[in-house]
């Protein structure tokens, strides 16, 4: 269709924005690296040099490295698998007729609009503080002993903490799906019988496949990234059990205001974060696709 | 109507901008304390008695500001001409000569009426490169009827085995009454300013002379040991996440029997309007452990003027009025005694109706007249602070080894392992940062 003319002018028409987008994306990776390679802290100015790998190896050996990757990974899959399987549920719930369906649908959503901070301020302080908080009134009122969440549980308190702020934003974009969903299909699996499980498993859990990726795939960019709620509640801890790695890279580097340490452990998370992007679209991506 | 009205009003505020043009402009960073606020309000004042001047607000939270105010310092960024800072920043700063020594704050500000350790933290090489707006130290804060119920009375000037006594003396689980309420959340402001200032008292260090850390020794050992033994035993459960406000709020509902933190909090803790124990509210010295140091901290918000700054005169003439005596009488002529910034003029704590308003000043006082900066600790030590060294690598570790600390507190860990973590990582990031 298109002639070689035609083809060349094109691509001389669209140079302008590609290059453009790519100085955007490179010029502030490469100074990122070039920094990573620097011993650069803000507050001992006149000391810079360059130091190759050192900044990686440190940030690398690090003993809290290990184990902040494993709970990085913890805390998103777990996220992610509570906040698709109660969002495609409460979807199917909101889904139905029901007297005050909107109030309801804008109630479960508000979690959405709350600040990460204030939230996790909620959290620690009214619901899962093992004095004053809710769940220790229930569980005394009940003869139980209050559960001391942050202490006892404390990757399981944030994970509740973040699945209960983003279970509002896979609901939405599920519930928006199954509206999607064409009626005449409805109205034929109906007259043809089928029974509402497999009605779900075989018409609407393929219809939502699509929704679900975009779910997984954007939640998974914010989810690896999670700082407020671990800083407010946990600071890290107890030990390093709930620290993650943007809490290292807050810890070890911007902290103590060290160029070359920052940067070196933000470079480790964007080839990290690629790593786990590729696989995800590997998985899931097929779906984009069709 | 409406057009005449908003003309003259546009032709007003043109004057205004016209005479502007030709004032200096001072932008001032500062902290969303109370405090700071109240400052704010009163600035009327300042400015009718310095009409070349206008000032011009940024104010954050405390987090925040440190991030904006260091990385404008540190990269010459010039964006404001007075900062907010903490003891923790000034001597760091000073040495950098970031900061100018504030030399002409004029005859009547009265340098020596400064309380002796919180100017001592500000001065380096003689010179004083900040001056306090308002300062805080460490001490008890106990309720007198549990203590008059258990037939227990507190000393002037308690031991940490009087305190661990008493403390399991008055727990009682069944009515979520806790002995103690001590900082449990990791970070260097929050569980380590405790902890550092109580290793004090126990002869502890964070460095020898040579930079080598001393988690490794005794004195750490039986620190944190006393502590986690103590909060186990008499301390509320979920002790691990409480700092400053959590602890508060616990002791204004009447759950704790002793709580040792900043000297601020007595003025809420004895307020009726937020505290309900208000009138039942005794305070001491915070502990020792008969080694002759006290395990009371040290901390001034203060006001400096960044090095190069071309608005200096100005800067100071307002830091002058901010920090000094005639400040203290405009808020107490306006907010009431109770409401002056405590803790920087010995005048203040000799002021009869001053005392009458707070009945905690006099421990205050003592409080921080016995906190040192530089000779704070048993043995003597290579840095500046009470409860922090002014090195930049501290915040980081500091806030690392205070998560193992955290560790030991919830039993996840022994007391032994987070020592020995804390000293590998202080260890590592001190030859990382040359040190040697």
């Amino acid at each position: 269709m298109a002639t070689q003319h035609t083809r060349v002018l094109g691509r001389i028409l669209v140079a302008p924005s590609v290059i453009l987008l790519f100085a955007w994306m490179i010029v502030p990776l490469a100074m990122t690296i070039y920094f990573s390679t620097l011993r650069y802290n803000l507050l001992n100015p006149g000391l810079e040099r360059f130091v190759g790998a050192e900044n990686y190896t440190y940030f690398l050996t690090d003993p809290a490295f290990i184990g902040s990757l494993r709970n990085t990974l913890v805390l998103v899959g777990s996220v992610l698998a509570i906040t698709v399987v109660l969002g495609v549920l409460i979807g199917l719930l909101l889904d139905q007729m029901f007297v005050g369906r909107s109030i309801v649908r804008l109630m479960v959503i508000a979690p959405f609009f709350v600040m990460p901070t204030v939230s996790a301020l909620v959290w620690k302080n009214l619901l899962m503080h093992p004095v004053s908080g809710i769940f220790a009134w229930i569980a005394t009122s009940l003869g139980f002993r209050a559960i001391d969440w942050f202490a006892q549980v404390p990757m399981l308190s944030i994970i509740l903490i973040v699945a209960w702020q983003w279970l509002p934003f896979a609901t939405l974009v599920l519930l928006t799906a199954m509206q999607s969903l064409d009626n005449e299909e409805k109205e034929a699996a109906d007259m043809d019988g089928t029974r509402p499980l497999s009605f779900f498993f075989h018409i609407v859990l393929p219809h939502l496949a699509r929704a679900i990726t975009v779910v997984v795939l954007i939640q998974t960019i914010f989810l690896l990234t999670v700082f407020a709620e671990i800083f407010v509640t946990t600071g890290g801890g107890p030990g390093t059990q709930t620290t993650n790695l943007a809490f290292l890279i807050y810890a070890q580097a911007l902290l103590q205001y060290d160029v070359g340490g920052a940067s070196a452990g933000g470079i480790v998370a964007v080839v990290l974060a690629n790593i786990v992007a590729f696989f995800l679209v590997r998985l899931v991506g097929k779906n984009l696709e069709t | 109507m409406r057009m005449p009205l908003r003309a003259a009003i546009g032709g007003i505020s043109l004057i205004f901008a016209s005479q502007a043009m030709a004032q200096t402009t001072l932008t001032i960073a500062t902290v969303n304390n109370a405090d700071m606020i109240r400052m704010q309000r009163l600035t009327g004042d300042f400015t009718a008695k310095n009409p070349g001047v206008t000032l011009k607000w940024v104010t954050l939270e405390e987090n925040v500001l440190r991030q904006r105010v260091t990385t404008d310092i540190a990269t010459k960024g010039g964006q404001f001409d007075v900062l907010t800072i903490g003891t923790y920043e000034v001597p760091i700063w000073a040495k950098q000569g970031w900061l100018l020594p504030l030399e002409k704050l004029g005859p009547g500000y009265d340098v020596d009426d400064l309380i002796p350790p919180i100017r001592a933290g500000l001065t380096v090489n003689g010179k004083l490169y900040a001056a306090p707006f308002y300062g805080e130290s460490s001490m008890i804060m106990y309720r007198k009827d549990l203590f008059e119920k258990a037939g227990l009375k507190m000393p002037a000037a308690p031991t940490w085995d009087f305190i661990a006594d008493a403390a399991k003396k008055l727990t009682n689980k069944s009515t979520e009454t806790y002995g103690i309420c001590l900082r449990g959340k990791p970070g260097w402001g929050e569980n380590m300013a405790l902890l550092t200032a109580m290793a004090n008292s126990f002869g502890a260090r964070w460095f020898d002379e040579k930079w080598k850390p001393e988690f490794d020794g005794p004195e750490w050992k039986r620190t944190l040991t006393f502590y986690v033994d103590l909060m186990k035993a008499a301390g509320p459960p979920g002790a691990s996440t409480n700092g400053f406000n959590e602890n508060l709020a616990l002791f204004n509902a009447g759950k704790c029997g002793v709580w040792i933190d900043a000297t601020v909090a007595a003025s809420f803790v004895s307020n009726p309007k937020e505290s309900s124990v208000a009138d039942k509210v005794g305070f001491a010295l915070a502990p020792t452990a008969g080694l002759g140091k006290g395990a009371n901290w040290l901390w001034a918000w203060t006001l400096a003027v960044p090095a190069g700054s071309k608005k200096a005169d100005a800067a100071e003439k307002f830091i002058a009025w901010a920090t000094g005596k005639d400040y203290i009488a405009l808020v107490a002529s306006k907010e009431g005694w109770a409401n002056v910034p405590p803790g920087t003029r010995k005048s203040l704590y000799s002021n009869p109706e001053y005392l009458k308003a707070a009945p905690f000043a006099k421990v205050t006082l003592d409080s921080i007249n016995t906190a040192d900066p530089i000779n704070g600790t048993v043995k003597p030590k290579p840095y500046v602070g009470v409860q922090f060294a002014a090195i930049p690598e501290f915040q980081g570790i500091a806030t690392a080894v205070g998560q193992q600390f955290a560790a030991a507190l919830t039993g996840t860990a022994t007391v032994d392992a987070a020592l020995a973590s804390a000293q590998t990582l202080t260890q590592r990031e001190m030859t990382r940062a040359g040190y040697k």
